[in-house]
């Protein structure tokens, strides 16, 4: 048992990092940026209320109002709702977004105190279609959620999303198809660790796959432009209706997580994960080899995991931008773009990939 | 620990398979049947066919069986009141003894295979993908047409439906 401690350590704290980076930093801070980047980019001054003795820090406390006003509200279940599958629903809806972090590394290779720590929680030979295959179970959340409430709008909304989630899940799989040829693995962890070289980050090759991918993992999200399952004017809240409380914010963190988990996703496959161009993990270690190894492997980790995080806030940014950007798409839009654009899109940048390859114009890593 | 993990699988995709037969709601039959999905999922991995168990997840319990859900939600087959009768119950019985005593003979004929050690990158992408491009590409074809024919020909029934 005791050889298996240090290991089992590693593993507590590398959970305790992507849940508390998850739950506890990105999903408030989410919802801060979501409100005051609404507010700058339509030229209002919001979210300013909330103080703590006269400081508001530019609406920070917002967040935390938030939490503590949705913690202390009546958990509402309609009559006639199914009150088993309405209580589970929103769980179903966040797990995936959590657990599909346990395949996304966070950071390289490093040796502390005799120990290899690779910073990931789990790296599985199949990487990439775990991350598929769980995120396929959160459409399960969405659509008994619009069953359970027993509530037109619910229901209504639930189809939608079922339609439109089922749709992008399989174009999203085919987007990066050509990436996975390329990298010749499916493991992320072997993505990142073949993107040490700035040339062969996916992004060189692969914009168009990295632009198609975004689009459908956007769609996935039912984040607006794709909003159609909870469209307001139409649906009152689409699937989540007749939720309130904890419930709701459950659906609400599952789909900042969502976001974030998006974001590290296209790091990890298009920007090379925690790598710095032109500086390998080696040049940081033997740069503070005077500190000692461990001190040395210590910071380079710590830079590592910095990087990541500055290039997943980024991408966050994009697409936080795209959602105060862009209007509702109609539903047959949704469906034309996902089944007669991208599909046919994405195969066809299969086909440039697979004969780039095999001519030898693009060379694999 | 591979032990307990493969009687945790089997048990509970047991369980849920008898749920699924014995729910009153169609919605929890569906729910019940994603479970069994997951459990296989699970064997499918301690077997060290992670592909396998990837894959099991992906189509079935992510796209087949929300496909199921979606039909039960467009229909709207909410609850029947009251329990089920005693003629469902005979016939659920009655099949159950059937298809055990038929099973019977194909278990105790089972000649389990000698453990053998597995090939290096057995059950992983790169050696599912080889063999099913080289030993079983003539199969594999064969499917894919089967597949688009199936494809085409729901989309022809739709169509004319529409007109």
């Amino acid at each position: 048992m005791s050889a298996y401690l240090p290991d089992l350590i590693e593993t507590m704290v590398k959970i305790a990092i992507v849940l508390g980076m998850n739950i506890g930093f990105f999903a408030p801070m989410l919802a801060w940026v979501e409100r005051k980047q609404s507010a700058v980019m339509q030229d209002r001054i919001g979210a300013n209320r909330a103080d703590i003795f006269g400081f508001t820090v530019i609406g920070l406390f917002h967040s935390l109002a938030d939490a503590i006003k949705l913690i202390f509200k009546e958990d509402f279940i309609p009559r006639g709702a199914d009150k088993l599958l309405h209580t589970i629903a929103p769980l179903i809806a966040m797990i995936p977004a959590l657990v599909t972090f346990a395949v996304i590394p966070f950071g390289g290779h490093y040796v502390l105190w005799g120990h290899d720590v690779n910073l990931v929680i789990a790296d599985l030979d199949v990487g990439i279609l775990f991350v598929l295959a769980i995120s396929s179970i959160a459409t399960y959340g969405v659509v008994l959620a619009g069953w359970a409430s027993n509530n037109n709008w619910s229901l209504l909304g639930g189809l939608r999303a079922a339609a439109q989630m089922f749709s992008y899940e399989v174009t999203m799989g085919l987007t990066i198809i050509g990436l996975v040829m390329y990298y010749q693995s499916l493991s992320l962890v072997e993505i990142v660790a073949k993107q040490e070289n700035f040339f062969h980050w996916g992004i060189i090759w692969h914009w168009p796959a990295f632009i198609l991918f975004l689009a459908c993992a956007v769609a996935e999200n039912k984040r607006v432009p794709f909003d159609i399952p909870e469209a307001e004017s139409e649906l009152v809240a689409g699937y989540f209706t007749e939720y309130s409380g904890m419930k709701f914010v459950i659906f609400w963190t599952a789909e900042f997580i969502e976001v974030v988990t998006i974001s590290a996703l296209c790091v990890v496959m298009f920007f090379g994960g925690h790598q710095i161009p032109f500086i390998s993990v080696q040049d940081i270690v033997n740069y503070l080899m005077d500190f000692g190894p461990n001190v040395a492997n210590l910071v380079a980790a710590v830079i590592g995991f910095t990087v990541f995080i500055v290039k997943v806030v980024v991408l966050i940014f994009i697409q936080m931008t795209i959602r105060w950007t862009l209007p509702r798409f109609r539903y047959d839009q949704i469906m034309k773009l996902g089944w007669k654009m991208i599909l046919p899109l994405s195969l066809v940048w299969i086909l440039i990939v697979g004969v780039l390859i095999l001519a030898g114009i693009m060379p694999t890593p | 620990m591979e032990t307990l993990l493969f009687y945790l699988f089997a048990t509970l995709s047991v369980a849920f398979g008898l749920m699924m037969i014995m729910a009153r709601q169609a919605i929890y039959s569906a729910v019940c049947l994603i479970g069994v999905m997951f459990c296989l999922a699970g064997l499918f991995a301690l077997l060290s066919a992670h592909l396998i168990a990837a894959l099991q997840i992906l189509v079935y319990a992510g796209a087949v069986m929300v496909l199921f859900v979606f039909v039960i939600m467009l229909l709207n087959l909410r609850e029947k009141a009251g329990l089920r009768s005693v003629g469902d119950m005979a016939t659920q019985l009655f099949f159950v003894v059937v298809l055990g005593v038929l099973f019977v003979p194909l278990i105790a004929s089972y000649d389990a295979p000698s453990a053998t050690k597995l090939a290096e990158g057995f059950g992983s992408t790169a050696g599912v993908g080889t063999l099913l491009y080289t030993d079983y590409i003539l199969p594999f074809e064969i499917v894919s047409v089967l597949l688009l024919a199936a494809l085409v020909g729901a989309v022809a029934l739709a169509k004319t439906r529409m007109r």
